[in-house]
């Protein structure tokens, strides 16, 4: 089955819903006309390029290159991740904790993922290793991200009980454990309502591009499965462990409420 | 049977400041707002990174754990906070201190925090922290929002729980007459001579 090539008329003539709509938005003062055209921008420069580091990728299969790209991969994750909690950890706990926390849980399984399921031929083979790891980071770093911002704002608001509680001699983890369990729950939720809705009211996006490239919708069905499983296995994951270690790290040796190890970001 | 022994004790907000209550005696601490009454609690307790030390007895607070150490020296703070909905969950251990000394019966432990007044939490914040059974006691304004009645009853019964358990009690209070009533020494801070 061939796929039905995309010439760049087609793309302008795409790109003209996001100009229409940017125009729309003008006269009615959504004031967001210049985000959508900048934001539309991006879209076609950075997928442009990465099918270009991709297309470089794939020719040339290198473990030391596809190291490098999974590092880029993940700093930037990490540092999404932080970017994304108006109260962080400060110092480097801040993109420390996330970006340790994704790096375990989404290399893991991928790598897991890449040598006992899929079995490919090298392991590392870029078309199914980059693919699935951008996946992974992905879903896992909106996770992370969540789940700490839920923690680190739950404390601050609950400041006084907190304290009010180790004054009557619990130990951190009891005080924090109704706050820990909300956040990595707050983590997870996404995707236990993406695997909840899968299929019935949205179709993966990775299933529809595989079935409008001509892939038969079965095996798209099983690959979207596949991910669908190390998504929820690698968000959660990571969720369990950034919020560990961010849960620890808000209180010393001696058990005492650390707030200033948090600061509000602008 | 043991007294409190506060040494040198300082932190970023707090000037040093020495100080001991005898075991069964209860020392007064009075001073203008903003002159660090409730820091020198907080840093007692160890919430807060201090320099000095504090005994309790022989007992120095650093060398048992943070939260074995609260237990011991029980601090109720001017505002308390509650964490499940029902009055009885927050009482760890089954016999209840006090509750008729102070007007309560015990029915109040089914009773759900939400519809508590300001007075009838302060009042089972005490007797929360008393169901603990602290070696010592740290008050921060403990009748401040109590009527005369009220203000009474706890005192009376910190007083009974002072001589029964022969435990030092550290009381701040802006009440003059009160620091009369259950005050063996007075000390007042100020923003000169709090060192």
């Amino acid at each position: 089955m061939n796929v039905v090539s995309l010439t760049p008329t087609d793309l302008a003539l795409a790109a003209g819903l996001v100009l229409a709509l940017a125009a729309l938005s003008l006269p009615m003062g959504l004031a967001i006309g210049r985000q959508l055209v900048v934001a539309g921008a991006r879209t076609v420069v950075q997928l442009l390029l990465v099918g270009l580091v991709l297309k470089a990728l794939f020719d040339n299969v290198n473990l030391g290159l596809i190291t490098l790209i999974a590092m880029i991969m993940l700093l930037v994750a990490g540092w999404e991740a932080m970017a994304r909690q108006r109260q962080r950890l400060v110092g480097w706990w801040g993109f420390g904790v996330g970006s340790l926390s994704m790096f375990v849980s989404t290399f893991a399984i991928t790598i897991l993922v890449l040598v006992v399921i899929i079995d490919t031929e090298p392991w590392y083979a870029p078309r199914y290793a980059i693919p699935l790891l951008g996946m992974m980071l992905g879903n896992t770093m909106t996770g992370v991200a969540l789940a700490l911002d839920r923690l680190t704002r739950t404390t601050q608001q609950q400041r006084g009980l907190i304290e009010n509680r180790l004054m009557l001699g619990h130990t951190w983890k009891q005080v924090i454990e109704d706050i820990r369990n909300d956040s990595m729950r707050s983590g997870m939720i996404p995707t236990i309502n993406a695997m909840a809705v899968a299929g019935i009211v949205s179709l993966p996006g990775m299933m529809t591009g595989q079935i409008l490239a001509g892939t038969p919708p079965l095996e798209a069905v099983k690959y979207q499965i596949l991910i669908m499983f190390m998504i929820a296995g690698g968000t959660g994951f990571g969720t369990v462990a950034a919020v560990s270690v961010a849960a620890r790290r808000l209180f010393d040796e001696r058990e005492r409420l650390r707030l200033e190890r948090i600061r509000e970001t602008s | 049977m043991s007294g409190l022994r506060v040494v040198k004790l300082s932190n970023k907000f707090l000037r040093p400041i020495s100080l001991s209550v005898p075991s069964g005696k209860c020392l007064c601490l009075s001073g203008p707002s903003g002159v660090g009454k409730t820091l020198l609690l907080r840093a007692i307790v160890d919430l807060d990174p201090s320099h000095g030390k504090v005994f309790l007895g022989t007992v120095e607070h650093m060398s048992v754990d943070g939260p074995t150490w609260r237990r011991k020296v029980g601090l109720l703070p001017a505002e308390s906070h509650w964490w499940r909905e029902r009055v009885g969950a927050h009482f760890a251990e089954a016999q209840t201190v006090g509750l008729e000394q102070l007007g309560f019966d015990a029915k109040v432990l089914d009773r759900r925090i939400a519809g508590l007044s300001t007075g009838e939490r302060q009042r089972l914040a005490l007797l929360r922290l008393l169901s603990q059974r602290p070696k010592a006691l740290l008050l921060d304004e403990p009748t401040a929002s109590l009527d005369p009645k009220n203000v009474r009853r706890v005192e009376k019964l910190i007083v009974t729980y002072r001589s029964k358990h022969k435990i030092p009690v550290l009381w701040v209070s802006h009440d003059s007459r009160q620091i009369k009533r259950v005050g063996d020494q007075h000390l007042r801070m100020t923003p000169h001579d709090s060192s």
